[in-house]
């Protein structure tokens, strides 16, 4: 069953929440009885999917082996090839699973959420790396991280840390009371955003273009904005809903969006658009390798060290969405794209040529708004596979 | 007291403004003086200049927000 698919899942998960928020009224501890709901809330979701099950299963005991192992290792000693090799070792899965389909027909290691689990793994080896996590997880809040129902098809992207001390607390009545009327919120702003707003573009607008068109551009161009409305109502409805659900559960997942649509420039864009896979990649590929280089000194010009590391993360975002050229195609658009903006923001500073003022910012929102567009529209494949009709 | 000013000394260098020392109680991220490349270059020579070693994970931009907290969390890690 695919998860917030279906108003059967959604009353299945009324039920199965129906103790934790009694418990949670109560300032009772409920996260054991959590756990117990995600095993259930997972087999319901796999149940159809015996080859997901088994994938999902064979892919846990892997990071949990990585991961319990180079924690063990850390303890003792801190080469830097064996954090690279633990780190390749977690997104294998990944890349596996990624490159399957071209060379068979059945996908043996892939699953639902298998994209997004991977930052769970990856994240955990890093931050050991780090000196961050020193002592072992215990197994059931490990195994709970990253299997944690509510986000496990598509995030938000969670950090442990951050998870396991929702975890530990146990919230008072008046606090628990207060995230259960936020996380109630929150699903019904989902609904509205996937299932009436999302819908409804989809299905009066999108599905019936060819007869509100009059040319081939007319229709790409209708295309490009209405595509990426309905993204952005379809995927923040779906974050809404995961992220209500984790209130309700009493973990506070992050947010996914915040009015994308009004970004200022690029970079205030991807602190607005799918931001806690943003900030992942912002956090763990592009700070880690400006700093890398910074301090070895291997590149001394500042602006191409920031350049390289937009490159090298939004390459890695494109490949990450997929190996189809539309994927890969976006990640270029978006280099491409931050680097242009990164080169006239150092510009602008030194010579004052755009000024700050209200009308300023209005263009700037205006210009923003259409460059994203454009990127959805690669994204879409249109640009790819309808496009070059022009 | 001058761990602090050294702290907010290193800021105005790398935000390039002098805004910092004026107001140490300015959020450096809502007002662009300071975004992810600034972050690396402060936590390089934190680590150089005062031996102070910061995660980049650990930097979270809701509590190391303002020249003031920045200076106190780093006081903390001494």
């Amino acid at each position: 069953m695919t998860p917030y698919g279906s108003f059967t899942f959604f009353f299945i998960l009324a039920i199965l929440l129906a103790p934790t928020v009694i418990l949670g009224l109560r300032g009772k501890r409920f996260q054991t009885y959590n756990m117990l709901v995600s095993v259930i809330a997972l087999a319901i979701i796999f149940a159809s999917n015996l080859h997901g099950v088994i994938a999902l299963i064979i892919f846990t005991i892997w990071q949990v082996l990585l991961i319990k192992s180079y924690i063990r290792y850390r303890k003792k000693a801190n080469e830097g090839w064996i954090f690279y090799l633990a780190a390749f070792a977690s997104i294998l899965p990944l890349i596996i699973s990624k490159l399957m389909p071209y060379f068979s027909t059945i996908n043996w290691v892939g699953f639902l959420g298998i994209s997004y689990l991977t930052f769970k793994g990856t994240q955990l080896i890093i931050e050991t790396r780090d000196g961050l996590i020193k002592q072992d997880p215990p197994i059931g809040r490990l195994l709970y991280f990253i299997l944690f129902f509510p986000t496990i098809s598509s995030g938000p992207i969670d950090r442990y840390r951050r998870f396991d001390k929702d975890v530990q607390v146990v919230l008072p009545a008046d606090q628990y009371k207060l995230l259960l009327y936020q996380g109630i919120n929150k699903i019904f702003q989902g609904f509205l955003y996937k299932y009436i707003i999302g819908y409804w573009i989809n299905h009066h607008y999108i599905a019936n273009l060819r007869f509100i068109a009059t040319s081939h551009f007319q229709n790409e161009l209708y295309y490009m904005y209405l595509y990426s409305f309905y993204l952005f109502f379809d995927f923040a409805g779906y974050s809404a809903f995961a992220i209500g659900v984790s209130y309700i559960m009493g973990i506070k997942s992050p947010e996914n969006f915040n009015l994308p649509f009004i970004s200022r420039n690029m970079k205030d864009f991807w602190n607005r658009w799918h931001m806690s896979l943003s900030f992942w990649f912002r956090d763990y590929v592009y700070m880690r390798f400006v700093f890398l280089m910074t301090k070895k000194k291997w590149i001394k010009n500042r602006n191409l060290v920031s350049n390289l590391g937009y490159v090298l993360l939004f390459l890695l975002m494109g490949f990450w969405h997929g190996l189809a050229p539309q994927y890969i195609l976006y990640g270029a658009y978006h280099a491409l794209v931050m680097v242009g903006y990164n080169t006239f923001e150092q510009f602008n500073k030194k010579h004052k040529w755009w000024p700050q003022n209200k009308y300023t910012q209005i263009v700037s929102i205006l210009i923003t708004f259409h460059v994203v567009c454009f990127g959805f529209y690669i994204f879409s494949g249109h640009l790819i596979y309808k496009g070059v009709r022009l | 007291m001058e761990f602090k000013n050294e702290v907010i000394e290193l800021l105005a260098e790398i935000c390039q403004d002098d805004a910092v020392k004026e107001n140490p109680d300015i959020n450096l991220f809502d007002t662009g003086l300071l975004d992810s490349f600034g972050t690396v270059e402060l936590l390089v020579q934190v680590e150089e200049r005062f031996g102070i070693t910061v995660p980049i994970t650990e930097f979270d931009r809701d509590v190391w927000n303002t020249p003031n907290n920045i200076a106190l969390q780093l006081a903390d890690m001494k």
